[in-house]
C-alpha cells in the first residue's frame, strides 16, 4: 500500500458554513470568514477551545492564518497560510489530514473570507509576471482565454460548448435559493455568446461572479467525529499537483495537472471516475469544467465538449449542483465553495438539514462526491474524493 | 558570495540588456543543446548550470491567439499571443500587424524588438512568405 494511502478514510468533515455570499455591505473579510468559522463549530457542535490546528488563505490577509488565530482569539498548535491560488484550501484538506492522522492536533477549521464586491472588485494579491506583463494581459482572463483558443483549435470545439458550461450551471443556480444568480431566470446558449467580449474567446457570462463570501470547514479524526452534531464526511481520497505559474510556461494549453491529482486522488480513494455521484469543479471560466473533465478521467481528451452537454439538472452527470462559481458564489478564491457543496450533497443524502433547495437541487442518495481545486491559471490542481461512512 | 553573482548579472537583466542592445537571445543549455525560456540561473527540471545564450532565428508560429478587449480610450482592442519559437520555447507576446482578433493559430511570424515602450520587449510580425 502506497503511505498516503494512511490517510484514506481516517479524517473527516463535521462541521460546515458559508457567511455574507453575495454582497454584504458593511461587512469586512475577516469579520465574514470568523463568522462561518463560528457558525461551522456550530454545526459541528464543537467549541472554539477546541480548535488546534488553522488553515488559512485570502487574497486580503498576507498571513491569513495568523490574523484569523489572533481574531478567533485561539492559539493552534499547527496552522497552514500556503497560498496556491484558489486551490490552496483542497490543499489545506490534505495538510490537516496528515496532521490530524499524526496526531499534531484534534480539530483543524479551514477557512476563506473576502469582501471583494462591497471592497470595489476583483480583489488580487498577485504580482504582475516577469516577461507577460510587457504585454499588459488581463490576468487571469487572458490566460484562460488563451488556453480555450487552443482547446478549441485543437479539438474543433466551438465557442457555443463553452456556452453550454454557463447555462447548465445557471440551471443549477435556479435551484437553488443559496445561488447569488438564483433569480435572475434561465440563460440561453444566445445569451451567453451575445454578452460582452471580455477576451476572445470569453465574454462576460463565460466568467465567474465577482462575490463577497466566507466559508469555512472542521475537520476531525474519524474516531471522534462520530461524537459529533452532525453527519461525518469521510476523506477517501486527495491528491494535488502543480506545475506553472505562468500561461506562456503551461507544457500543453489544453491538458492541466489535475490529469496526475485525480489519478493519485482516486487511486488512494480506491474508487473510479464512474462511482461518483456528484463531481463539483472549479469554474472560474467555462473552459475549467471541459478540461478538468477530461483531465481527471470522466471522459478522453477532446470529449468534455460533448460530455458538458450533460452536466445540467436534467442530465445524467452532476456538475457544480450549487450553480457554481459562474451563478451561484465566487468570492475571488473559490475552493472552499467546491467543497462545501460536494460535502452537503452527501449531508442532505444522510438525512442533514443543509438547507432548501427546489425539487431535483439536492440529489437523490448521493454517497460519493468529487471536489476538484484550481489555482493561478490553470497551475495548481488538487483533487479531493469525499463519501459517507459506508463508503470507507 | 559565487564569483558568478559579483562578476555578470542575473538572467532577467541579461536578457533585457541584449534587447537593449538589438539582439533577442535565448538560453539553452550547453551539454544537451536544449533551449529554453524564460531565463533562469539553472535548467529547469534538471537543474544544469552550464548554459548559453543564443541569438533566435526569430521565426515562430503563433500557438494560441487571443483579442483582449479594451475601450478605445484606454487603447482599443490589442492582441496577446502565445508564440513557439523555432527554437523551441513558447513565449507570451502580441502580433502586430493585423486586427488583434485576426490572429490564427498556426501562422508563421517574425520577431522584432519593440522599442516604443519603457523597455524593450520582443513582438511578432506576421511573416510574408
Amino acid at each position: 500500500m502506497n503511505e498516503i494511502n494512511k490517510i484514506r478514510g481516517k479524517t473527516a468533515v463535521v462541521g460546515l458554513a458559508e457567511a455574507g455570499c453575495g454582497v454584504t455591505p458593511g461587512w469586512s473579510a475577516m469579520e465574514l470568514m470568523a463568522t462561518a468559522v463560528h457558525d461551522a463549530l456550530d454545526d459541528a457542535g464543537i467549541n472554539l477551545s477546541q480548535v488546534d490546528g488553522l488553515f488559512a488563505a485570502t487574497a486580503f490577509h498576507s498571513m491569513a492564518a495568523m490574523s484569523l488565530s489572533e481574531y478567533l482569539g485561539i492559539r493552534p498548535k499547527f496552522a497552514d497560510g500556503s497560498n496556491i491560488g484558489g486551490s490552496s484550501f483542497l490543499a489545506h484538506i490534505i495538510t490537516a489530514a496528515v496532521a490530524l492522522e499524526m496526531g499534531l492536533i484534534n480539530t483543524a477549521v479551514i477557512a476563506y473570507g473576502s469582501n471583494q464586491r462591497s471592497a470595489g472588485g476583483f480583489k488580487t494579491i498577485s504580482e504582475p509576471m516577469p516577461y507577460e506583463a510587457d504585454y499588459n494581459p488581463r490576468m487571469p482572463v487572458s490566460a484562460y482565454a488563451l488556453a480555450a483558443q487552443r482547446y478549441l483549435h485543437e479539438y474543433g470545439a466551438k465557442k457555443e460548448d463553452l456556452a453550454q458550461v454557463a447555462v447548465s450551471a445557471r440551471d443549477w443556480a435556479l435551484l437553488n435559493p443559496r445561488a447569488y444568480m438564483h433569480d435572475r431566470g434561465p440563460l440561453t446558449i444566445n445569451d451567453v455568446m451575445s454578452a460582452r467580449p471580455i477576451v476572445d474567446p470569453l465574454g462576460k457570462l463565460d466568467c465567474c461572479l465577482v462575490t463577497d463570501g466566507a466559508a469555512a470547514i472542521v475537520m476531525t479524526r474519524s474516531d471522534k467525529a462520530k461524537d459529533c452534531k452532525s453527519t461525518p464526511i469521510y476523506l477517501l481520497g486527495a491528491a494535488m499537483e502543480h506545475h506553472h505559474r505562468m500561461i506562456s510556461e503551461m507544457p500543453d494549453l489544453t491538458r492541466t495537472s489535475a490529469f496526475e491529482s485525480g489519478q493519485r486522488a482516486f487511486e488512494m480513494s480506491g474508487y473510479n471516475p464512474s462511482d461518483m455521484d456528484t463531481i463539483q469543479l472549479y469554474d472560474a471560466f467555462t473552459i475549467n469544467p471541459i478540461l478538468f473533465l477530461e483531465d481527471l478521467g470522466f471522459c478522453k481528451k477532446g470529449e468534455g465538449k460533448d460530455l458538458i452537454k450533460n452536466i445540467g439538472p436534467s442530465g445524467s452527470l452532476p456538475v457544480n449542483t450549487s450553480g457554481g462559481g459562474l451563478s451561484c458564489v465566487h468570492p475571488g478564491m473559490y475552493g472552499l465553495f467546491v467543497t462545501l457543496e460536494a460535502l452537503r450533497q452527501l449531508r442532505n443524502s444522510a438525512g442533514d438539514d443543509v438547507g432548501k433547495r427546489k425539487e431535483g437541487g439536492w440529489l437523490k442518495d448521493p454517497k460519493l462526491s468529487l471536489a476538484h481545486g484550481n489555482g493561478g491559471v490553470l497551475s495548481s490542481q488538487v483533487t479531493n474524493i469525499w463519501g459517507l461512512e459506508e463508503t470507507i | 558570495m559565487p564569483e558568478i553573482l559579483t562578476n555578470q548579472v542575473g538572467p532577467e537583466k541579461q536578457f533585457y540588456d541584449f534587447l537593449s542592445d538589438g539582439k533577442i537571445k535565448i538560453q539553452r543549455n550547453k551539454n544537451t543543446g536544449e533551449f529554453f525560456f524564460h531565463p533562469r540561473v539553472a535548467f529547469p527540471g534538471t537543474g544544469e548550470r552550464e548554459l548559453e545564450w543564443v541569438e533566435i532565428s526569430g521565426k515562430g508560429i503563433v500557438h494560441s491567439s487571443s483579442c483582449n478587449r479594451r475601450l478605445p480610450e484606454k487603447g482599443g482592442d490589442f492582441n496577446l499571443s502565445i508564440v513557439k519559437l523555432e527554437e523551441g520555447p513558447c513565449m507570451m507576446s502580441s502580433v502586430l500587424g493585423a486586427e488583434p482578433d485576426q490572429v490564427k493559430i498556426g501562422t508563421k511570424v517574425n520577431a522584432r524588438i519593440d522599442n516604443t515602450g519603457e523597455k524593450p520587449r520582443v513582438v511578432f510580425d506576421i511573416a510574408k512568405d
